[in-house]
């Protein structure tokens, strides 16, 4: 029976998945004890940042993606939890000089400090205890997000699509003013940045010199995200996931099944807020501080473009689109950053080619699109001629004048890149990296695609061996 | 089929703001029978169902069912004591599998639910070949077919069904109806709201003539079939 095969597949699926996720993060615990963590500084933040984005950007579709409520709070979320852990964490001792602008902190509890002394200060024992009093520091930190999630959550969830991400984004606004609010420095310290608290460092493994015997920063960073990925996934297959899923497609239905809207939107907000809140504890261990000025709404925006890059419903999607993107942001599209970007012709004739065939690649992946989907689009056919010719143009007009400048290469145009990434996305590929699928479904597929790619190529008379069929194989992937 | 009466309407009104939808009607429905109500559209059909089922607040009046008051009570409450609507226009969620489908219909229940499965599997062969395909795939006598059985799923006492014919092939409306008289062989009791009235009238063991918010006609489905007004105003002879 095919029921029983595509169980068995999905069963299958679940299970390579765990297993993926493991390699990752034996892999990840390798190179951090390989490499060396100064000369390759970039690739850990890059991990650090995309584990805890990943963790936000799925917890932002737990809501958004499955239980189809449109929220723009997260970066809020975020801030509460990060504080929350923040100020539970510095130790006593710091406490002075991070307030210093107001004369001491109003809290004088470290969590990481009070177990490090419960378990005997110093040694194994203490550094285990430093390790609890973290962990339940990032609990509180989800938590405190949770609780603030419920409370505005009775007003604001009466509200729908719009109306809800208007009030959301609100909420967020207000929740940073108040964390910036003089009279509150006593706890917030203000405008100013809380720091010197524990971060993924505490987790390395020190010898009694002090010396690091086994690095496991990055790795930490990963299992916690990990962990938490999987506890929203484990809900969203349980009957409340199908529950949230039932809400997103048709309020009155779900309704109609005895679904009750109120208390499931209201656990969908709570638990995607609590995931923030652990989210934004782990975003202040990654930044080693925390300032309210940094969770503004371009935060939540960014979060929001990974939901959608991976595809709304697809929590791997998010998962990938959160490396992507931070490895694009802060790693691979930085050279659109700077001016001088080439030492030499090579390099030069490097980015001419790169940028030569990133632009036919794409030109060909939009002109088969629309021959698939027969000749309805007209305007990927311009866009695509426009893109081509404008590209190309300018490898012309940059090879000719041999300079080793890029004329628009400057601070900022990467966020011009950037947008351009976004319509492109939403004009043409507007279910996202993975639509509503996971990642096992999407390898099948593009399994299938190259299998049948394969046969026409060994057939040449049945349209193998066409131009477009390379760019076509990377579109199976991507679209 | 027992004299017990599992479902009474006394004095039924639902208004929306201003509007009067039902203006005070009354009606019972005995366990084990098949009934409908006919009307034309505005009647106040869909209202009463609605209001029944709870998603709607009467204005006022008294639902009684299986001697437990539940005029104005939550539809989760109401679901769970037994009475489930399937929807106008079917309103499957149309991205979740056949089978998640009709696992939402038994949300309500915490025990195994393979066996009600394999019941409507059986009552809906179709189903259990499409039981990973997106509910959204299937046609629109398949969609209905679907409703019908995640409603099922819930173990109902009283299965409502608002339009179950609407815009099917009238050999798929044949079929819905013999599914139904099928379904209250299994003991469950069906009010059925159709202006398909022919077919409806043929199945039903009592029907009701709803006309702008009141019961004008009642009587057995034979008595209405053959009644002069309800020829000329609903049957088309």
């Amino acid at each position: 029976m095919p029921a029983a095969t595509l169980e068995k597949k999905s069963k299958r699926g679940a299970f390579l998945s765990l297993a993926g996720v493991a390699a990752v993060l034996a892999l990840v615990i390798v190179l951090e004890n390989t490499l060396d963590p100064n000369r390759n500084i970039i690739v850990f933040t890059t991990l650090k940042k995309g584990a805890v984005y990943a963790l936000v950007a799925v917890s932002m579709n737990l809501l958004n993606g499955f239980t189809g409520l449109f929220s723009l709070g997260h970066a809020g979320f975020m801030l509460l939890g990060g504080y929350a852990y923040a100020i539970f964490t510095i130790p006593s001792a710091q406490r002075e000089s991070v307030y210093y602008m107001y004369d001491g902190s109003a809290i004088n509890f470290s969590f990481p400090e009070f177990f490090s002394n419960l378990f005997g200060g110093s040694g194994a024992g203490g550094a285990a205890g430093m390790v609890l009093g973290m962990l339940i520091a990032i609990v509180i930190a989800g938590l405190v997000a949770a609780l603030v999630a419920w409370l505005i959550g009775l007003p604001v969830l009466k509200l729908k699509s719009d109306y809800l991400a208007i009030a959301t984004l609100g909420f967020a606004e207000i929740i940073r003013a108040i964390f910036q609010w003089e009279p509150g420095g006593r706890i917030t310290n203000g405008a100013n940045a809380l720091k010197s608290f524990p971060t993924f460092n505490n987790f390395n493994i020190t010898d009694a010199e002090g010396e690091i015997v086994l690095r496991l920063s990055t790795s930490v960073c990963f299992a916690i995200s990990a962990l938490c990925i999987f506890l929203i996934v484990l809900l969203i297959n349980s009957s409340y996931g199908r529950a949230f899923k039932a809400i997103r497609e048709d309020e009155v239905a779900a309704e109609a099944m005895g679904i009750n809207l109120a208390k499931h939107k209201r656990l969908s907000f709570i638990i995607s807020s609590f995931f923030a809140g652990v989210g934004g504890a782990l975003f202040a261990m990654y930044v080693n501080q925390v300032q309210a000025k940094t969770f503004n709404s371009a935060m939540t925006y960014e979060l929001l473009l990974i939901v959608v890059l991976g595809g709304m419903g697809s929590i791997s999607g998010s998962a990938i689109a959160a490396f992507l993107y931070v490895a694009c942001g802060e790693w691979w599209l930085r050279f659109l950053d700077s001016e001088a970007a080439f030492k030499s012709a090579s390099d030069r004739w490097a980015f001419i080619i790169v940028l030569a065939a990133a632009a036919a690649a794409l030109t060909a992946l939009l002109l088969w699109r629309r021959k698939r989907q027969g000749a309805r689009k007209f305007s990927e056919l311009w866009t695509a001629c426009l893109l081509g010719a404008v590209v190309l143009g300018y490898d012309i007009y940059y090879a000719a004048s041999g300079s080793m400048e890029v004329p628009f290469l400057r601070t900022g145009f990467r966020m011009v890149v950037f947008s351009v990434i976004i319509m492109v996305v939403v004009l043409f590929f507007r279910r996202g990296l993975m639509g509503d699928k996971e990642l096992p479904a999407r390898l099948r597929e593009l399994a299938a695609f190259i299998r049948r790619l394969a046969a026409k190529i060994r057939r040449p008379s049945a349209g193998g061996g066409k131009p477009g069929a390379a760019a076509g194989k990377e579109a199976g992937g991507d679209e | 089929m027992s004299d017990k009466v599992l479902l009474s309407i006394r004095d039924l009104q639902v208004s929306y703001g201003g509007i009067e939808a039902v203006k005070g009607i009354s009606f019972d429905v005995r366990e084990g029978e098949i009934v409908t109500l006919i009307g034309a559209n505005g009647a106040g059909k869909s209202s009463t169902l609605r209001s029944i089922v709870g998603l709607v607040k009467p204005r006022g009046g008294s639902i009684v069912f299986d001697g437990e008051d539940i005029t104005g009570a939550d539809t989760t409450g109401i679901v769970k004591k037994g009475v489930t609507l399937v929807p106008e226009g079917r309103r499957i969620f149309p991205d979740l599998t056949v089978l998640e489908n009709l696992k939402i219909g038994a949300y309500m229940r915490r025990d195994s639910l393979q066996e009600d499965i394999d019941w409507v599997y059986s009552l809906f062969p179709r189903l259990k070949e499409r039981s990973w395909q997106a509910g959204g795939t299937l046609s629109g006598g398949e969609q209905q077919m679907l409703a019908v059985g995640r409603a099922l799923m819930s173990r109902p006492k009283l299965l409502m069904m608002d339009e179950p014919s609407l815009g099917l092939a009238p050999i798929i409306v044949r079929d819905i109806f013999s599914i139904i008289t099928e379904i209250r062989k299994r003991g469950v009791t069906i009010l059925l709201i159709e202006q398909n009235a022919n077919m409806a009238l043929q199945t039903a063991d009592m029907g009701y003539v709803l006309e702008t918010g009141r019961i004008t006609i009642s009587g057995t489905g034979d008595e209405l079939l053959s009644n002069e007004a309800v020829k000329a105003a609903y049957l088309g002879t």
